[in-house]
């Protein structure tokens, strides 16, 4: 089932958590909003669902507007941050309630809830209470009692968020692969841009009750819409300089701009990831900096090397291959040369943040 | 009332200076116990003492053969459950509305709800008497339809439930707000109506201390005093409950009577405690539940391995 949020406004007092929004969601794919804490993507979540109401704006499932509609004849099924599992019932009552308070018949019950257990690798632990279970157990039987009813959409809210971190990894994997199995249109709210990069098909990112950009991971990840998306998807260096005539002029340095082929000089931000520079012994071009190595950090699969630019005392974060740092022979206190290979720029008067 | 278990005292030298001398640790439990046995223990065997001190024979005469005295234990029966009945209602959608509910005036609501335990209970019944009196302000046109509030059973059962008002919505309130309105909200979204919430998620979970909220409630409806003693107009045979019948059989020099009917409160009294003891227990776990339930991640048993 797609889903389609159009234009929809919320306002909690004076605060505006969602801000004219509007989302497709295409039927049965996998779905990430991300976005930092006070962003609106767990109201837009709730408003998805029906346990918030818009202020403005309709919700349509499939072309159907269920705006009005209560949760309850949405058939969403919805995981919670922390779980909400019913304590005083078991892992089998939990699961079958959504069933139970549609009057399903018993056998049907039984053999359902048998299935969604079999499911999410919890067979004999139908007896159990949801303290006796670790929290990726817990994590589970809530996606199960959601499942139960059959949902044309599975709305989760930070559905690893209290768990730790090899749990954590193995509960995404799995969701990755569980949804591939099911088929049934998901979003999950997250923060954390690892998580909404590794699980999705689609990566919607919010900002101030916004979206400031959705595609797929490949699209958000390579071309950031903007400053912010840049900013957020992690670990970014920038140079704050002037385009004209298609260059961009730092500091010394000059590096090619055809973006901007205005005569007029402009103030301009470039952004460049740690991975997308490279370090060499000599001057490359016209567009390399010289930096001298504050700190070497091999870690894992690349180095990530710290240096500060000569001059302007900016530092600057680059990630190498660990063949290409000991070809190099970096030592602390080197002075080098660096030069980026892609960067993007932005003019700040465009984007107001 | 239990004394608090000491502290357990570190292991070795220390301990000496953990504890108070013996001259004035022995001196303070005297203290402490004569009071209790002087204040609480003896009056209350008194109570049974003097009740049966004509042996069980008369006792039991005191309390059946005399026919305002059984009328005054059946007003009780009827006037308490009734009273309770009406604030578990009350009690329940208070906590409710505080709880789950943001509004303006929520707080106001919370200090309204103490009134009745800031209010005196004679004040309590004035109050009920200038309201539906027969010089009250609805007097006049409660006699003219033949409706009987004050002196009259009605009156009772006001007076009352409005004296034992904050029993069960102050217990309830701390309890709905441990748990927290994440359940509910999880039935809803499954597809749950508003009656099936609270039969099915909301009550199992405030069972406990909704049940220690009537217990207490409870009590307090079957001793009122002050209150129904304003309304009722004390008729014998008529409005007078069981605390207004010792009081009236102790005006009459009928002591034997009315410590009879004393020691059936008494006993009353001591039910409440025990039930509300064993309790307390539960209550306390229930909470104690709710707050590792939202807590952190932190698997209960060790052999809980992950099978993603």
């Amino acid at each position: 089932m797609s889903i389609a949020v159009k234009n929809v406004t919320k306002k909690f007092g004076n605060f505006v958590a969602l801000d004219d929004v509007s989302l497709d969601v295409p039927g049965g794919s996998l779905l990430a909003l991300l976005g930092p804490s006070g962003s609106g993507k767990t109201t837009l979540l709730r408003i998805i669902a029906g346990l918030d109401g818009a202020d403005r704006g309709s919700v349509l499932y499939h072309d159907e507007d269920v705006t009005n509609r209560s949760p309850r004849d949405r058939n969403v099924g919805f995981v919670f941050q922390h779980y909400a599992l019913f304590r005083h019932m078991t892992v089998f009552e939990n699961v079958a309630f959504g069933l139970r308070v549609r009057r399903a018949s018993k056998s049907k019950i039984e053999s359902r809830v048998r299935e969604l257990l079999h499911l999410v690798r919890l067979d004999g632990f139908g007896g159990r209470y949801p303290p006796q279970l670790s929290g990726g157990q817990r994590q589970r039987v809530a996606l199960a009692r959601a499942l139960a009813v059959e949902p044309g959409v599975l709305l989760l809210d930070e559905p690893f968020g209290a768990l730790d971190a090899k749990v954590r990894q193995e509960l995404r994997q799995w969701l990755r692969r569980f949804h591939d199995e099911i088929k049934v249109t998901t979003i999950f709210v997250t923060h954390d841009q690892e998580e909404a990069f590794e699980v999705a098909d689609r990566v919607v990112v919010m900002h101030n009750g916004r979206i400031e950009q959705h595609g797929t991971p490949q699209e958000v990840f390579d071309c950031p819409a903007n400053p912010f998306v840049m900013d957020f998807l992690g670990n970014v260096n920038v140079f704050h300089g002037r385009v004209q005539d298609g260059k961009m002029l730092l500091g010394g340095i000059e590096m090619a701009c055809p973006e901007y082929p205005h005569g007029e000089s402009r103030a301009a931000t470039a952004y460049v990831r740690p991975h997308e520079l490279d370090i060499d012994r000599s001057p490359a071009d016209a567009s390399s900096l010289r930096a001298k190595v504050l700190q070497i950090n091999p870690n894992g699969s690349v180095a990530k090397v710290r240096l500060e630019s000569e001059g302007s005392e900016l530092e600057l974060n680059v990630e190498i291959n660990l063949d290409r740092y000991a070809e190099l022979g970096l030592k602390p206190g080197d002075l080098v040369h660096v030069a980026p290979r892609r960067f993007r720029v932005f003019i700040p008067e465009d984007y107001a943040i | 009332m239990g004394a608090e278990r000491p502290p357990v005292a570190p292991a070795g030298p220390q301990r000496r200076f953990r504890q108070d001398p013996l001259l004035l640790r022995v001196p303070l439990i005297l203290v402490g116990v004569a009071a209790v046995a002087l204040l609480i223990v003896v009056p209350v065997a008194n109570v049974f003492y003097q009740a049966l001190s004509h042996g069980v024979g008369t006792y039991w005469r005191n309390l059946v053969d005399d026919p305002d005295t059984r009328h005054a234990i059946l007003l009780t029966l009827i006037v308490a459950p009734v009273s309770v009945a009406l604030n578990v209602g009350f009690g329940i959608a208070a906590a409710w509305a505080v709880t789950r509910f943001q509004f303006r005036g929520r707080t106001f609501l919370v200090t309204l709800i103490d009134l009745p335990f800031a209010i005196s209970p004679v004040v309590a019944g004035l109050m009920f008497v200038l309201l539906f009196g027969l010089q009250g302000y609805f007097g006049p046109w409660l006699r003219d339809h033949g409706i009987h509030i004050i002196f009259a059973l009605p009156g009772l059962i006001l007076a009352t439930t409005f004296v034992t008002l904050p029993f069960v919505a102050r217990e309830l309130i701390p309890v709905m707000e441990a748990i927290g309105a994440d359940e509910e909200t999880a039935a809803l979204s499954l597809g749950a109506g508003g009656w099936q919430i609270f039969w099915r998620v909301t009550l199992p979970n405030i069972k406990w201390g909704l049940l220690y909220g009537v217990i207490l409630c409870n009590a307090r409806a079957m001793g009122e005093f002050g209150a129904v003693y304003v309304v009722s107009g004390h008729i014998a045979g008529q409005t007078d409950t069981m605390p207004l019948r010792v009081q009236k059989l102790f005006d009459e020099y009928n002591n034997p009577g009315s410590f009879a009917v004393a020691s059936i409160l008494t006993s009353l009294a001591l039910l409440t405690l025990l039930a509300k003891v064993s309790l307390e227990r539960k209550t306390r776990r229930e909470i104690a539940a709710a707050g590792a339930f939202v807590g952190p991640e932190r698997p209960r048993n060790a052999d809980s391995r992950e099978t993603p």
